[in-house]
């Protein structure tokens, strides 16, 4: 599913937090999306899967005006989107049951993805029981389980060490090229941000500043 | 070709469930020695007749109380008496608790519902629910309904209250995920709005058994043929006052054991929340 957006523009009341923004996903890309903190990167994912209402634009995916959401749209979220009171293994089973998986098969799914991420065994721990970089790994868990066509990641990996922040880098990667769907990644890291995306976009504060853009394409070469 | 990550975590337990032997042992000390006293301290006074301002020489003492009390258990109507009151807070509560939470969340999520039952709950929400006796008296066939109803005011509004401000007050961060996974109106109210709202609801519902049982006492004393507050009324009137204190104490117990069934069930389903590791 190809992913554009078309002269978007977002407003907290009077704050114009995106203007005019334009931006093209295409089927299967890794877009990678930086820029300083503040500048609106998680109100652009928030708009493309549909959680935030536009002021003015468009956002088209697949051909089809976004409006809303859809399991076809998922989200990592940057802090904590976990339900507490469901243990890691039934915040990864989630998006299968509402989509009427049965029981068994969702119980199988949620623990091999979980082991994938590096958490076999902890399958009945709650959210609280578990640290911050263990979080956002369920969550990674809980998303590539609900095989959705685009992702959107924002700062997935912030909290991770070095040695699983590759480790993960490296199943991303691998797992969505493979179902060919497409990316946005949020993230902070230069390193990140050239180790994953087919292309980098850096958004300044409010709009894509193509300047910004070429450097780091220079620093990627 | 698949990319499988080692588990390298090393198990630590955090927030350990040791308790410390020493320190539990001296609580329960105190907290049975802090009763014993006041029982101790009651029987003194009542017993010697001490009259310092308070007048303590027409109080029954501990021991007369507790002959009474024993007298009324071989009773077949002090039975009669507490599964009356129980089955009245039974009914009254669980109305209130299926009707106050359904409401509580239906007035939080939809405006429409909200501007239409919001006003209306309001203006009737500040009357005590003991003020509703003559209104009660009125308007149901039978006593026992009345009597009911009161004790279902009672409850609701604090249950409806405390259930609408949890829900306005879930974070709308797990809404958002449930709705990116292609989950639906309903799905977010079963997944999400139910759960998360539990803490509140039980808050709630403590307090609402809490004036339940005040207020089925109270219509009971006014009203009632059978139960505990009709017993504990009726001793006064024939200057019983041993069983008037035996009456008291009953209801301080039943009134203690419901509390802590909900309590119980409370953090039964709430075990999710952070907590502290306590000592
Ligand atoms: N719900 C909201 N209400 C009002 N203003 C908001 C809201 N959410 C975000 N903002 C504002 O919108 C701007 C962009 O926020 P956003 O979260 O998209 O930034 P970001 O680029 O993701 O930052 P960070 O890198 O720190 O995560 C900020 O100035 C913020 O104050
Ligand atoms: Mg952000």
């Amino acid at each position: 599913m190809s992913v554009r957006v078309e002269g978007l523009t977002v407003r907290y009341g009077s704050a114009v937090v995106l203007q005019d923004l334009d931006l093209d996903v295409s089927t299967g890309e890794i877009l990678v999306v930086a820029g300083p903190s503040g500048c609106g990167k998680s109100t652009l994912l928030r708009a493309v899967a549909g959680l935030v209402t536009v002021a003015a634009g468009r956002i088209v995916v697949d051909g089809q005006e976004v409006r809303g959401t859809s399991r076809d749209r998922a989200m990592v979220f940057q802090d904590d989107g976990l339900l507490p009171w469901r243990t890691a293994a039934r915040n990864v089973e989630l998006p299968l049951a509402l989509r009427g998986v049965p029981r068994t098969g969702r119980r199988a799914a949620a623990r091999r993805w979980l082991d994938r991420v590096g958490l076999a065994g902890f399958e009945r721990h709650l959210p609280r029981e578990l640290s911050g970089g263990m979080r956002q790994r369920v969550q990674l868990a809980r998303t590539l389980a609900q095989r959705p066509k685009v992702v959107l990641m924002d700062e997935p990996f912030a909290a991770l060490d070095a040695q699983t922040r590759a480790d993960m880098q490296e199943l991303v990667v691998e797992v969505l090229r493979e179902a060919g769907t497409t990316t946005v990644f949020v993230t902070h890291d230069v390193d990140e941000a050239v180790r994953l995306g087919d292309r980098v976009v850096v958004l300044g504060t409010g709009e894509v500043d193509v300047r910004r853009e070429a450097i780091l394409a220079a620093v990627m070469a | 070709m698949t990319a499988r990550v080692e588990r390298r975590t090393v198990n630590v337990r955090i927030g350990s469930r040791v308790r410390n032997g020493h320190v539990v042992g001296t609580r329960w000390v105190l907290r049975i020695g802090s009763l014993t006293a006041g029982l101790l301290l009651w029987q003194v006074l009542t017993a010697t007749g001490t009259t310092a301002w308070l007048r303590f020489d027409r109080l029954p003492t501990v021991v007369e109380v507790a002959r009474r009390l024993v007298e009324q258990a071989g009773t077949a109507e002090f039975y009669t008496d507490l599964v009356t009151s129980l089955g009245r807070i039974a009914a009254g509560f669980l109305l209130a608790a299926v009707l106050g939470t359904t409401l509580g969340i239906v007035i939080a999520r939809s405006r429409l519902v909200g501007d239409v039952l919001q006003p209306l709950l309001e203006v009737v929400r500040p009357i005590p629910a003991i003020a509703l006796v003559p209104i009660a008296i009125l308007l149901f066939p039978t006593d026992e309904q009345g009597i009911v109803f009161i004790t279902f005011v009672a409850a609701f509004f604090p249950i409806l209250v405390s259930t609408r401000h949890a829900v306005r007050a879930l974070p709308t961060m797990w809404e958002d995920a449930v709705r990116t996974m292609g989950g639906s109106r309903r799905h977010v109210l079963l997944k999400v709005v139910l759960p998360g709202t539990l803490p509140g609801v039980f808050g709630g519902l403590s307090v609402g058994m809490g004036v339940a049982w005040i207020c089925v006492i109270s219509a009971e004393m006014i009203s009632g043929r059978y139960g505990v507050g009709y017993r504990t009324w009726q001793a006064y009137t024939i200057v019983d006052y041993p069983g008037v204190i035996v009456g008291m104490v009953t209801i301080g117990l039943l009134g203690w054991l419901t509390s802590s069934a909900v309590e119980l069930a409370g953090r039964r389903v709430t075990r999710w929340l952070p907590r502290e590791a306590k000592p």
